[in-house]
């Protein structure tokens, strides 16, 4: 089986900065992985490459056997991304939003899909609110309903959690454990490592642009007896 | 194509939520321009001996139509870049071509749409002929569609609106202003009619013109030539930035 994402030897350098180190790294289909490390470890930076909104100096990406530059409509359609920024288009409503972000993967009459999003994530209150008139936390869950419009097998979730209530974040998790269940790839970086634990079945650990440890999340408790993943995530970040 | 429509129409909806300000606004600022130097110049201007205020109002519209198509794609693509929703046209599988034509065509229906709303305002005061619609329409549409293809450059370069303010500032309205829309080049002196002739603008609006009263400073053939090489050479200029994805993707 081709993997969902395939990561191979990526430099990412902005001026000195080497923000991806020669990073390798193979994700399988049907994973809920966890990208995790510090502010500035390059998690951001890996998923704007793996998005094309960045362009690597070295090394390639593949989606589902898609490079994501020389094949990117492709790659693009396979990838469902959640920006780690809170942006919004001023001027639509949510519902316009996600009718819009529809079109734009080709999608025409597209409203069944986008009722079930909203429910699921609790907006169907606030569909024809206007972006503007959204608390942070529902502007965040528009972010992740816009990348859930083209029902995408692989879906990026950059800190999709930061600055939504407990409520939601329970019924968040519980939406994409079922997509998740349903086939989608779930790429998800965190800084709620209690979070990463009970969701991810494996986890990458990375640091200044380079991978520390890549293991399934079992295995990396295992190999630290009755630590925490934030004990995990302490040590290995000191080594 | 549905991802191109789409596009399109949000750029189209965009302008037109605002429309009193993107719309309205500079169909009022046309009729002072034609009430204040019309009523002014009427009695002592006449060129190719058409009375001064009709000479203006051709001037006048194309005039609007390349600031608006010009300030609607750069402002709709600096505005994007500031908030940062410009990563919801960013991450879909648009091609640039698509790209390029949605911002260009939503630019020019705006800047056609304010020309139209001009032209329709002024029908009140001058009794307007118009001799060759197909050339009127022709230079609308292609100077148009250039000045979104340059608004679009201007949008992707520069970062931050008082840029932008520049490049409108020291390069449009210049640019527009030293075109030939208050005046017949052939009325300067020879220094100042032979630099008109580098400047674009006065072959947009001088064949623009010619569809309005058939005569014209050059030959409207000539000024087609010139706007079309012009257009395709923006446009060319587009194309390779957006697949470079220069400025828009680090
Ligand atoms: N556009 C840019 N220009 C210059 N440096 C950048 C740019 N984007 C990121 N960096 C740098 O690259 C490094 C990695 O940043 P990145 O955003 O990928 O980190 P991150 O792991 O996502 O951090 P966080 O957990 O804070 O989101 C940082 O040192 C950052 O300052
Ligand atoms: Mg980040």
């Amino acid at each position: 089986m081709i993997p969902a994402v395939s990561i191979v030897d990526v430099v990412k350098t902005f001026g000195s900065l080497r923000a991806l180190d020669g990073l390798s790294l193979d994700i399988q289909q049907g994973e809920f992985f966890g990208l995790l490390g510090p502010n500035g470890a390059g998690k951001t930076t890996l998923i704007s490459a793996l998005a094309g909104l960045a362009r690597l100096d070295s090394g390639c990406i593949r989606v589902l056997g898609h490079d994501v530059v020389r094949d990117f409509r492709q790659a693009r359609r396979l990838l469902g991304v959640v920006p780690q920024e809170l942006v919004f288009d001023p001027f639509f409503s949510v519902r316009e939003t996600l009718r819009i972000q529809s079109g734009y993967f080709g999608i025409r009459r597209n409203d069944d899909w986008i009722d079930e999003i909203l429910h699921h994530l609790d907006l169907t209150s606030k569909a024809d609110a206007n972006m503007r008139r959204l608390s942070g936390g529902m502007k965040r869950r528009v972010l992740v309903a816009q990348a859930l419009v083209h029902k995408p097998p692989v879906i990026v979730l950059d800190e999709p959690t930061a600055g939504v209530d407990v409520e939601l974040r329970q019924g968040l998790w519980q939406f994409v454990r079922r997509l998740n269940g349903e086939g989608h790839t779930i790429i998800l970086t965190t800084h709620y490592l209690e979070e990463a634990e009970a969701l991810c079945n494996r986890i990458a650990l990375m640091k200044q642009g380079q991978l520390l440890a890549l293991d399934s999340t079992v295995n990396l408790m295992a190999a630290h007896p009755g630590a925490s993943l934030e004990e995990v995530f302490l040590r290995t970040m000191q080594r | 194509m549905i991802g191109f429509w789409t596009l399109f129409y949000k750029e189209v909806l965009r302008f037109w939520k605002v429309a009193f300000q993107t719309v309205a606004a500079p169909v009022l600022t046309a009729m002072l321009y034609l009430m204040i130097f019309g009523h002014v110049l009427e009695d002592h201007v006449r060129v190719h001996g058409i009375g001064y205020t009709s000479f203006l109002i051709p001037g006048l519209v194309m005039m609007q139509v390349l600031q608006n198509a010009f300030a609607n794609s750069s402002s709709s693509l600096i505005q994007a870049k500031i908030t940062g929703s410009i990563v919801f046209v960013l991450l879909p599988p648009l091609p640039y071509s698509s790209f390029f034509i949605a911002y260009v065509l939503a630019a020019m229906l705006r800047g056609i749409m304010v020309g139209v709303g001009v032209l329709l305002v002024t029908v009140w005061f001058v009794d307007l002929q118009v001799v060759a619609p197909g050339w009127v329409l022709l230079f609308a549409v292609l100077s148009g569609a250039l000045f979104g293809a340059l608004g679009m450059i201007a949008g992707i370069w520069v970062e931050k609106f008082d840029q932008l303010a520049a490049f409108q500032n020291f390069l449009i309205m210049p640019l527009t202003m030293l075109s030939g829309v208050f005046y017949s080049i052939y009325t300067l002196p020879t220094f100042w009619q032979r630099l008109s002739h580098y400047n674009p603008v006065f072959y947009m609006i001088d064949g623009f013109r010619y569809g309005f009263f058939g005569v014209s400073d050059v030959s409207p053939v000539h000024s087609l030539a010139v706007v079309a090489s012009c257009f395709a050479l923006t446009s060319l200029l587009t194309l390779a930035l957006l697949k470079r994805g220069w400025k828009l993707r680090t």
